[in-house]
């Protein structure tokens, strides 16, 4: 938090010179609102993007990314309990995870209807496979000293895998979670532009743009900014506080040096 | 022989078990429609949307069933897209590894970026750019582009600073000026990081172009089909192009990874 007062001040001259620039040089407002038209749209329409916010994110981002996550860790730790599956499981994972995956959303609508479990369906999807992934990655994360002494104490795999191979592999876990949290949100978002029941950050963005109604699709967009960074960022200073040991968190001293 | 059998036999395993599930969920889902008969299918079987995979590649060219002629309109704006962010994304790299203050100040806006997500903003860019007479390819390429110059920035910004401090002081022996650290060392060792980047880039890039041409009122490319598909209830048509879409990903992967091959050659073996 401390080298927040750099970025914090490139944003405010950027918002600066935003606002400068719509007023000074009367930029149609259906081009680019200034700052202030899109803040003061956000607090006009602040009901409408209440109800939004509930049916995009609690009850169609959280579920779906809570899903795919919890599922993605799970196969996760079933695929690195045989090595054949892993060898097996990781390249196809590796495979699915560069396709278009988002693509599955009109079928998602078609089989789970218009409301937020089509919604959460694509979002779960999305999200397991950068799961898997890393938790798979991050589970064979422990050094081999470290599995050395575990064995020298006689652990049990079980106990390994709590004591040690689990918190070694949660920076690989945080990064999928962080990474999740934004497939999650452009999952249940897309997943609107193919039938909702007329309530969703992704209806409203895509119907009040055709509609030239920009000020509302700013304000939702600006939510969704808002929302996008609050999940990263959360997950971010809780990555912080549970893996407190890793050296990156330890000192900014060393970044420094370069 | 043995380690390349070793190797391919899990995921050959995998991949039959896959689509053993898959056949058999398809045979239950639709069986009370009577199932494989059914032209709009719940869940169609790995056969049912092969053929109508091939149905759609082998139509002639300019007819706007053809598969092919919507993938080419998505590739043009996934890769115009791809070629803009790779530039940009190079450059930024570049001033935030060289400018300490845009290190500061800028890397934290790039992540913030990338926390918007982009494809909910996609309508409103077509729009915008609808009304300043943009049309056709470049918004597009643009939301294209937004999505994928992430990966590249990353992958160049923790590729430039790859180099270890002794290697940095033996140049400093040298007295090579900064310029020569960048060209000598900086840049060749920041190659072997771009290519994951680019990858994800590539396929970030196919993903934007596809939901780009959602909005855009559906006349033509992927999206633009999986659209028209969906409206329609055509599952078939919907699967097909959902396949095409993943095809297209892997060819735009594979082309990166053969641009890595020939730098690997054009270098001596290693990168």
């Amino acid at each position: 938090m401390r080298h927040a007062a750099a970025p914090i001040a490139f944003g405010l001259i950027v918002l600066g010179l935003w606002q400068a620039a719509c007023v000074g040089f009367q930029i149609p407002r259906i081009l680019l609102p200034a700052p202030t038209a899109i803040a003061a749209a956000f607090a006009a329409n602040l009901p409408l993007l209440g109800a939004d916010f509930v049916q995009t994110v609690i009850r169609s981002v959280l579920p779906g990314f809570a899903m795919g996550s919890g599922a993605g860790f799970i196969v996760g730790l079933l695929v690195d309990a045989s090595p054949f599956l892993r060898r097996g499981v990781l390249p196809v994972a590796s495979l699915a995870g560069a396709l278009p995956i988002v693509g599955i959303a009109p079928i998602m609508v078609m089989w789970f209807g218009f409301d937020w479990q089509s919604k959460a369906a694509v979002a779960a999807v999305m999200t397991f496979f950068p799961m898997l992934i890393n938790t798979v990655a991050g589970l064979e994360a422990a050094g081999a000293m470290e599995r050395d002494l575990m064995r020298s104490y006689s652990a049990s795999p079980v106990q390994t895998l709590e004591k040690l191979r689990l918190p070694a592999a949660l920076p690989y876990i945080f990064t999928a979670l962080k990474l999740n949290t934004t497939l999650a949100l452009i999952g249940a978002i897309v997943a609107e532009f193919f039938g909702t029941p007329t309530v969703g950050m992704g209806f409203r963005i895509s119907t009040e743009a055709a509609r030239l109604d920009l000020d509302v699709v700013w304000a939702e967009t600006l939510l969704a900014a808002i929302t996008g960074s609050a999940l990263f960022f959360g997950l971010a200073y809780l990555e912080r506080i549970v893996t407190f040991w890793r050296p990156a968190f330890q000192s900014s001293s060393e970044k420094e040096m370069r | 022989m043995r380690e390349a059998w070793r190797r391919t036999l899990p995921i050959i395993v995998v991949v039959a078990a896959l689509l053993i599930v898959w056949y058999v969920a398809a045979l239950i889902v639709d069986a009370p429609q009577g199932a494989l008969a059914q032209e709009r299918p719940l869940l169609p079987t790995p056969g049912q949307v092969t053929g109508a995979l091939l149905t759609g590649i082998l139509q002639p060219l300019d007819s706007p069933r053809s598969l092919i002629y919507h993938a080419a309109v998505t590739a043009s704006s996934a890769l115009v897209g791809f070629a803009l962010a790779f530039v940009v994304g190079i450059a930024l790299a570049i001033a935030i590894v060289n400018v300490r203050m845009l290190d500061r100040s800028l890397m934290p806006w790039i992540i913030a970026s990338q926390t918007v997500p982009a494809l909910a903003v996609a309508p409103m860019v077509v729009v915008v750019l609808g009304n300043i007479g943009l049309t056709g390819l470049i918004p597009k390429a643009l939301i294209a582009a937004w999505l994928s110059f992430f990966p590249i920035v990353t992958a160049m910004v923790t590729g430039l600073r790859s180099p270890e401090r002794i290697q940095l002081d033996l140049l400093r022996t040298y007295s090579a000026g900064s310029w020569h650290v960048f060209a000598q060392l900086r840049w060749p060792a920041s190659m072997g990081f771009l290519f994951p980047g680019m990858k994800v880039a590539a396929t970030l890039a196919v993903v934007g172009a596809i939901v780009a041409e959602l909005p855009t009122g559906a006349q033509a490319g992927l999206g633009a089909r999986l659209l028209a598909a969906s409206y329609y209830g055509q599952t078939l048509q919907l699967w097909a192009a959902l396949v095409m879409a993943s095809i297209l990903a892997v060819v735009v992967v594979a082309l990166v990874d053969g641009a890595r091959s020939l730098l690997v050659h054009a270098r001596g073996g290693r990168l």
